[in-house]
């Protein structure tokens, strides 16, 4: 066994070191430098989580508490390799480089009117007090030893904020590029999202980066949706297979707010998330797709919780899950309703795939119901693909393997269904076609109908 | 709806409160060495057995209470319970009916359990326990002819050391868990079970359990061994008096199949729940495994928990055998100030094992019940197949109804299936019920039932008729 | 081209076909007749190799190979499709996967490389046309809330594509209306050919005045009791079911 201690005084003693630096630059306003401290006092008296931590019970951080990472001083990548990586998509763009925003990657010319979108150093330097309010409010501090660690080294990110009734016509990126350097680096980029009154927008955040490399990301997101507002959040997990990624994402809804995330996970080698959407006014939806797809040693841990705070408030998840080699998957999805919450609906379902003997899945789909005038329920399977359409697909001559690759993708399917940007549906469906064992043969197929519905 | 049923719900007060006047011979309250030492010793235990208890103690010295289940209450101090009460006259224990101190007879007549005619009757063997010690077994030559062996645990140590030598402790390791390790240590009685290979027991057995002495916690302690080919029923069923200071009640039972047996175990547990403000009831702290030990083997668990103010208890069945199957029943309902963490854990170890759970959970007034339960497919568990089916009932929006499974599976051609609800009572089923002239609580009585029905045609007959109205009793209040 | 020879088929130990035989040469379309529970069903269910229908005795050989040694894939590779009665519905797999899979499985096993893109989308959209449906159905889930008369074109769709030697059309007429039955029936006469057999399985005379057979036959209880050409159908019509049983008991 490591020693415990040692691990947290070597993140504390490099953010000792971020502190001087950032002391050299000139002074900075007083609540973010206490919010720090407080940030460090917490992480410290917790230590990073272990196995005997309910809600760390089946992931193991040591990969990440054992680990040397530095902090990135500059945010320079090769604009053609940056090109590559970036979703072809006709949007508005923040670019990060292993947390170091990259103004060169980015595309902020032609924000529409009621569009703020900016980095969170420059929210802070042009007016930090309408950054104090919001920062922390949502996420404090005792969540998580990661969102008190997240908290201790807050500096960059994205802030978004939509005027009322601000309808954003392209979709915005938020781009997580991994570098790969001679030292493993580190970061803690924040996510700040406002979204006032029956605003719209479409948020991609995508994490991506080059092959050799090995990072830490420890993300944490505060989601403000105002009466009516809709926001569909795309998550579009494909970091290099040695990165290692812990988000957690808070969402507050207010009256009819709308908020939709699709949780797309096909990179990392240890990825934990934690969603947590408080619906706390009548009508607010929130929808949780999930689709988590695990080969080589990956670990992919989803944990998502539903608050119903206020009567009339809905919740939907469908989270399914593809397990290949010695991949391990946990979903754990948790439906809570207040008490005097009355009139709501909250549904979950989970379903997965394994298709090796050494892969697993930790399920727990949990309910925890203090209101009688509920409709709540959850479904959890893991197992055999239909049999019948096994044998309706072999009729057409189609060989056993060749029928379990198309129904394994039609598995996956069913989660991208419901992805209304079909450049994000189209990558994931060819990404996933891709993952699939060899001996499946989809090589090729998925491509052509591709190719042929965009004809 | 049945007369008696209609008699049950009209009455108010726990119908099982009262408190028989019997002396007892209490060790003072207190856990030590000596105490343990004190309990071996009035049970004429040889050595071994002392030894066995104190390693556990020593193993408890070092463990914690459980904080994961969903449960609130004040820490127990367990150097206020007295670990050992005996009726009086523990030399001369009477040997049949005929024999047993007519006051508590009695008792038995109060709480509407006529032994001898029940016994008679329902053909049904009572190793009754009043207190910790077996006050009388019956049919005991019938089961000797089939060379079922069915005696308290304590005459078993004396009388079939080898048998518990070999089996005790197998199945719940003495450090399994904090309260495990506590009945190890202090354990007083409970019921001892063996079926030679290929017989079926000729009846179903039972035990009814009573805690009676102030202050008394009571650490029961079953070992059923089924050999191969060898099936039995066991039914186990519950009262207590009412009482203010909450009691304790740890059992530990340990069930052992090998190829081809069947277990079915059936509990009906009605403890005192509690007064209003949940004071006094029974804390139930239980730990149940079975052990599908030989290939095809069977386990059963079916329970029916309406009372005890905590209830901690988690039947469950370690699936080694090729083929094996291992199920569980449950019914719990809660009302008042109850609080229940339930459900039971299902480890496939073996190729082709199959596991089914159906867990019906029911909340009234301010009670929390969770369903707590773990699926657990080894790598090795080749086809090995689960379906859950777990559903709560609220009744009243000051209850709580909780769902807590854990599935963690570890082989590709396993199928596992868990399906949750949580609703209410449907406005419309009562109002249907109640414009054919049925009372509300009758009404809900009736659709609670209709609920349960799939864990109640699990329960042997005579069983059912008295869950069902178990079910009335601890409803009533619960709505209007 | 296809023969079965006295076959005997049980269903959860219940004998269903008790000795059946059949015929069926290149070129010839078979229509077969039955009241319901005869195993019309259960015949076309065994010849494409659905599980759970036992073999006790008889064979079944198509171009004189063993069908009941045959992988379900490898029979409809030798040529043999059914059209399912109740088509399955396949969430999430979409049409054209499921077109290109096959059709690129079929010319794998006749030596072919796959279809280039150009040329499928061709014969697609040609196939679609005739069948009257929309080109967006491809990107639909297989059968996934079609209505009865789209599963039922899909079929058919698949058929077209599939270009078996022997097709095998389980009730295809069952719930439909009757333009449908026209697009449908219309679908199945553009695959008669002199190469290709075609069976049809139905309960109702109907679908024959659309696609006139060249045999009929009447199954009653599992053996194939009376055998006639399209005139048979029409009798059948009028009269049912009863007086063939009666002659046949008699």
């Amino acid at each position: 066994m490591s020693d415990v201690q040692s691990d947290v005084t070597r993140f504390l003693e490099r953010l000792a070191e971020r502190r001087a630096e950032r002391a050299a630059n000139g002074p900075e306003p007083t609540w973010i430098a206490a919010r720090r401290q407080a940030g460090a006092a917490r992480f410290e008296a917790l230590g990073f989580p272990t196995r005997r931590d309910e809600a760390w019970k089946y992931t193991d951080v040591r990969a990440i508490a054992r680990g040397e990472f530095g902090l990135a001083q500059d945010a320079e990548f090769s604009k053609a390799s940056a090109a590559a990586l970036t979703l072809p998509i006709d949007a508005h763009r923040l670019t990060f480089v292993d947390g170091v925003f990259a103004p060169a990657l980015s595309q902020l010319d032609d924000l529409p009117t009621g569009v703020h979108l900016l980095p969170l150093s420059q929210a802070l330097a042009e007016n930090h007090e309408a950054v104090g309010g919001p920062l922390g409010r949502l996420t404090g501090v005792e969540f998580s030893p990661f969102s008190a660690l997240n908290t201790a080294f807050m500096e960059e990110g994205a802030v978004l904020r939509l005027a009322p009734g601000c309808v954003v016509e392209k979709p915005i990126i938020l781009q997580f590029l991994s570098r790969n350097g001679s030292q493993p680096v580190m970061s803690h980029p924040r996510i700040l999202i406002e979204a006032g009154g029956r605003s719209e927008a479409r948020v991609i955040e995508h994490h991506v980066g080059e092959q050799e490399a090995a990072n830490f990301t420890n993300l944490v997101e505060e989601i403000m949706l105002d009466r009516g507002a809709i926001l569909t959040h795309y998550k579009l997990q494909e970091a290099p297979i040695a990165d290692l990624h812990v988000a957690s994402i808070h969402v507050e809804q207010a009256r009819d707010a709308h908020y939709t995330s699709f949780n797309l996970n096909l990179g990392g080698g240890l990825v934990r998330n934690d969603l947590i959407s408080e619906l706390n006014g009548q009508g607010a939806t929130a929808n949780f797709y999930g689709l988590f797809y695990g080969q080589g040693r990956q670990h992919v841990d989803n944990h998502t919780l539903a608050n119903h705070n206020a009567p009339l408030t809905f919740s939907n998840e469908n989270y399914k899950g593809i397990l290949d080699d010695r991949a391990h998957g946990v979903f754990n999805g948790k439906v809570v309703v207040k008490r005097d919450s009355q009139k709501i609906e909250g549904y979950q379902s989970n379903a997965n795939l394994l298709l090796s003997d050494r892969a697993e899945i930790d399920a727990k789909p949990e309910l925890e119901i203090y209101a009688d005038d509920v409709k709540c329920s959850h479904g959890t399977t893991t197992g055999q693909l239909d049999a019948d359409a096994v044998f309706a697909l072999r009729t057409r001559g189609i060989d056993e393997q060749t029928a379990r690759g198309l129904l394994t993708l039609a598995f996956a399917g069913e989660v991208l269904e419901e992805v209304d940007l079909d450049a994000i549906a189209e990558r994931v469906e060819l990404a996933v076609a891709g993952k699939l064992p060899e001996r499946f043969n989809l090589a090729g197929l998925v491509e052509a109908a591709v190719a042929l519905g965009d004809e | 709806m049945a007369s008696q049923e209609m008699e049950q719900l009209v009455r108010r007060d726990y119908k099982e409160g009262f408190v028989t006047d019997i002396e007892s011979e209490t060790v003072p309250p207190g856990l030590d060495e000596s105490t343990i030492a004190f309990i071996s010793n009035k049970k004429g235990e040889p050595e071994w057995m002392l030894e066995w208890r104190l390693k556990a103690y020593h193993q408890w010295l070092k463990m914690k209470t459980p904080s994961w289940a969903h449960l609130d209450y004040p820490p127990i101090d367990y150097q206020s319970i007295s670990y050992y009460s005996a009726p009086k006259r523990d030399e001369d224990r009477p040997q049949s009916l005929d024999e047993v101190d007519p006051k508590l007879l009695e008792t038995y007549e109060k709480l509407g359990i006529p032994l001898h005619e029940r016994a008679a009757l329902a053909g049904v063997a009572v190793d009754a326990v009043f207190d910790s010690v077996s006050v009388t077994t019956t049919f005991k030559d019938k089961l000797h002819e089939a060379g079922v062996i069915f005696c308290s645990i304590s005459e078993a140590i004396r009388d079939y050391p080898e048998l518990i030598k070999q089996y005790l402790g197998t199945v719940v390791p003495v450090a399994d868990n904090y309260f495990a390790a506590l009945n190890s240590a202090v354990f007083t009685d409970g019921s001892f079970v063996f079926v030679p290979e290929g017989v079926t027991c000729p009846m179903e057995l039972s035990t009814y359990f009573r805690i009676n002495a102030a202050n008394t916690g009571q650490f029961e302690r079953t070992l059923i061994i089924c050999e191969k080919r060898a099936q039995v029923s066991y039914l186990e069923g519950c009262t207590a008096p009412m009482r203010d200071e909450n009691q304790l009640h740890a059992a530990v039972v340990e069930l052992v199949a090998l190829e081809d047996a069947y277990i079915k175990y059936s509990t009906v547990q009605n403890w005192y729940p509690g007064d209003e403000d949940g004071k006094g009831g029974i804390y139930n702290f239980v730990t149940k495994r079975g052990d599908c030990r030989g290939d095809r083997s069977r386990i059963s668990w079916t329970q029916v928990e309406t009372g005890s103010a905590i209830t901690w208890k988690y039947p469950s069945c370690v699936l080694r055998g090729r083929d094996s199957i291992g199920e569980f029943y449950s019914v719990a309902v809660t009302n008042g100030r109850q609080q229940a963490d339930t459900g039971t854990k299902m480890i496939h170890i073996g190729e082709g094992t199959r596991s089914s759970i159906i867990s019906k959970g029911i909340s009234a007034g301010r009670s929390n019940q969770s369903y707590r339960g773990l699926v657990k497919i080894g790598p090795r568990a080749k086809g090995a197949r689960n379906f859950t089916q777990c559903d709560s009932l609220l009744i009243g929006d000051t209850c709580g109804a909780h769902t807590f499974p854990y599935q963690e599976i570890g082989n590709s051609t396993a199928t596992v299936e868990h399906e949750a609800t949580t609703s209410k009572i449907g406005e419309d089923q009562l109002f249907y019920c109640q414009s054919r002239g049925i009372s509300e609580e009758d009404a809900v009585s009736m659709i609670v039932n209709g609920f349960c029905k799939d864990v109640f045609q699990e329960l042997p007959m005579e069983f059912a008729v008295e869950a069902e109205a178990l079910l009335s009793v601890t409803l009533e209040g619960a709505v209007g | 081209m296809l023969e079965v020879k006295d076959l005997h088929v049980t269903v959860e130990g219940s004998e269903i076909l008790k000795g059946l035989s059949l015929t069926i040469n290149a070129g010839e379309v078979h229509a077969i007749m039955g009241p319901n529970g005869a195993g019309k069903s259960t015949l076309s269910a065994v010849i494409a190799g659905k599980e759970g229908y036992e073999v006790t005795s008889g064979s079944i050989t198509f171009e004189g190979k063993d069908v009941l040694e045959m992988e379900v894939e490898e029979r409809a590779l030798a040529g043999m499709l059914l059209g399912f009665q109740y088509p399955v519905e396949i969430p999430g797999v979409k049409n054209i996967y499921l077109l290109k899979a096959a059709l690129n499985a079929k010319r794998a096993a006749n030596g072919q490389d796959d279809i280039p893109a150009p040329e499928f989308m061709k014969l697609i959209k040609d196939k679609i046309a005739q069948m009257k449906m929309d080109s967006s159905f491809l990107q639909r889930a297989v059968n996934e809330g079609f209505s009865g008369g789209e599963k039922k074109r899909n079929e058919i769709l698949q058929m077209l594509v599939l270009e078996p030697k022997l097709a095998m059309l389980d009730e295809i007429d069952s719930g439909l209306d009757i333009d449908a039955m026209r697009v449908v029936a219309d679908g199945v006469n553009s695959l008669r050919d002199q190469d290709r057999a075609i069976l049809l399985v139905t309960h109702y005379q109907r679908l024959l005045d659309y696609i006139v057979p060249d045999r009929v036959h009447v199954l009653v209880d599992g053996r194939i009791v009376k055998s006639g050409d399209a005139e048979l159908a029409k009798q059948l019509e009028s009269r049912g079911y009863d007086w063939v049983v009666e002659e046949s008991a008699a």
